[in-house]
């Protein structure tokens, strides 16, 4: 477990140590993040057939939602 | 209209599993019957987004092949209120590893109905070629806010296969913050799922039977019952004008039969002698038993994600996923793509790996001086010791008129490892990897 912790903070670095002076936008500078591009899951139908895909061929599933399921390939 | 589109399909693909051929031609039928009702919707009331997508699945060495439609409607209310439809079919063909190892000499397993078997040939990996099925899965969902700072979501879902019913509710709620700058969501999901497997439940770490007449087969229940609950506590954290970041918390219980009805073990001799290492007998012939998994699972999954703007506006999306549960598997995955974006094209390669840990009742192959001891075995590589790459490329298009058509080519790639074995077993694979393509083609308007 503290492997995983060192990644995540490993990983978030640089995004935290850019970002912490000031975390968020105002209403009118959200322009970039109003792009239907960079909303968190911007392709939901190729999400879902990816989910499916790795549901029934790996052990894990889920963690960006729910976890998957309503199929008897796993 | 179209709602009676959508039954009507179902209920004929749902008649059709059976028949792989022509159930091709209706998926087909079946899209483009979707979408042309859907159209229609599009015109009249001027304010659905369709989402629809079709993927080809294809494994190496004539393994499973899937084909996939699916297609989804949302009808916009306004910015935050919103229903979705979405349905999806898919089928399944080919053969699947059923759990036993390779051996020196050509292996036959019954088959899971018990109406007839399949062989393996010396040191090939057996494979149940009588696997196929068919899936039809739709599901709906609302979402709309409560009030400026409040926002919840319902939805519901079914999906069935032949051997296979899934029934699922879901909600959520969120709590914006800091304006909005900061998205608190909590999520619960609720799901009652029905197995019924070909031939019956078979009985865990039993022998498997000749055939159906055997005493075993009569004495098996049709169904058997799994529940599942899962839920989700999610921070969205925009970070600055370019960049959003989200850290979820996980917690997914299932109980009830979360055995696999259609895998197997082989047990290996492990008495000295011409034999050690090969496949242990019993009644005169090879020992295989049906797997059996523990009746609860307990997983948890830490999700962290990070999108990211350029200033030439190139997009990099960055995800990392811890899960452990209480089988003792522990998995990392780390998927990575990042978007070139020209005027009205886009190209983006993708990259993902993926790694687990091997259950705590995975064996390879049971041994014949202590399998009548076992509580839970399976060989099931899907809860081994495994590593899987995929490498995609996606391009995508979008027309003057918002409309965008996408299409993505992905390999993937798997590798399990683990106990070696020992005497005759050494001389056979027991990891075999995989090799799969996947095709995309997706098409929103």
């Amino acid at each position: 477990m503290r492997r995983i912790i060192h990644i995540v903070g490993l990983l978030a670095l640089p995004i935290i140590v850019s970002g912490c002076s000031d975390l968020g936008v105002k209403p009118w500078e959200r322009d970039v993040l109003a792009q239907q591009e960079m909303n968190l899951i911007s392709d939901p139908l190729e999400s879902s057939l990816d989910d499916h895909i790795y549901f029934s061929k790996e052990a894990s599933s889920g963690g960006k939602g729910f976890g998957g399921g309503g199929c008897g390939c796993n | 209209m179209a709602g009676k589109d959508l039954e009507v399909v179902a209920v004929a693909v749902t008649k059709k599993t059976h028949k792989n051929r022509e159930l091709a031609q209706l998926l087909t039928a079946a899209s483009c019957a979707l979408i042309s009702g859907l159209s229609q919707g599009v015109n009249a009331a001027d304010s659905w987004d369709v989402d629809s997508a079709f993927l080809l699945y294809s494994e190496s060495d004539g393994r499973v092949s899937a084909a996939e439609p699916v297609i989804s409607a949302t009808k916009n209310f306004d910015e935050e209120t919103k229903l979705t439809f979405k349905i999806a079919a898919d089928t399944l063909t080919g053969a699947s590893p059923n759990g036993a190892t390779a051996s020196d000499h050509v292996q036959t397993f019954t088959s899971p109905s018990g109406k007839g078997s399949y062989n393996a040939a010396a040191g090939e990996q057996p494979l149940d070629d009588t696997f196929k099925d068919t899936r039809i899965a739709l599901s709906t969902n609302w979402a709309a806010p409560i009030n400026r700072d409040w926002a919840y979501g319902v939805g519901g879902y079914l999906s069935k296969e032949h051997d296979y019913q899934s029934l699922g509710l879901n909600g959520s709620l969120s709590r914006y913050l800091n304006q909005k700058n900061t998205t608190l969501t909590l999520g619960l999901n609720l799901s009652n799922d029905t197995v019924n497997p070909e031939g019956g439940v078979p009985t865990g770490l039993v022998q498997v039977p000749l055939s159906n007449s055997d005493s075993e087969f009569t004495q098996r229940s049709d169904s058997e019952n799994k529940n599942l609950v899962d839920a989700v506590f999610g921070v969205t954290q925009v970070i600055n004008r370019s960049t959003i970041m989200q850290f979820n918390y996980a917690l997914s219980t299932s109980s009830g039969y979360l055995t696999d009805p259609y895998k197997i073990l082989s047990v290996i001799d492990d008495n000295a002698g011409a034999n050690f290492g090969g496949n242990f007998q019993s009644g005169g012939r090879d020992l295989y038993l049906y797997e059996k998994r523990p009746d609860s699972r307990l997983k948890q999954s830490i999700y962290w994600q990070t999108k990211h703007q350029f200033e030439n506006d190139n997009i990099l999306d960055v995800s990392y996923r811890y899960m452990f549960d209480d089988w003792g598997v522990n998995s990392h995955t780390i998927d990575a793509k990042y978007r070139f974006r020209f005027d009205n094209q886009y190209l983006e390669p993708q990259l993902r790996w993926y790694t687990q840990s091997k259950a705590d009742f995975y064996h390879r192959y049971l041994n014949s001086s202590d399998y009548s001891s076992a509580d839970f075995a399976s060989a099931d590589y899907r809860l081994g010791d495994l590593d899987t790459y995929t490498l995609g490329l996606k391009y995508g298009y979008k027309f003057a008129d918002e409309t965008e058509f996408y299409t993505r080519l992905s390999l993937y790639h798997q590798e399990s490892s683990g106990d070696k074995g020992y005497g005759k077993l050494t001389t056979q694979e027991l990891y075999p990897g995989l090799d799969a393509a996947m095709l995309i083609v997706g098409y929103k308007f």
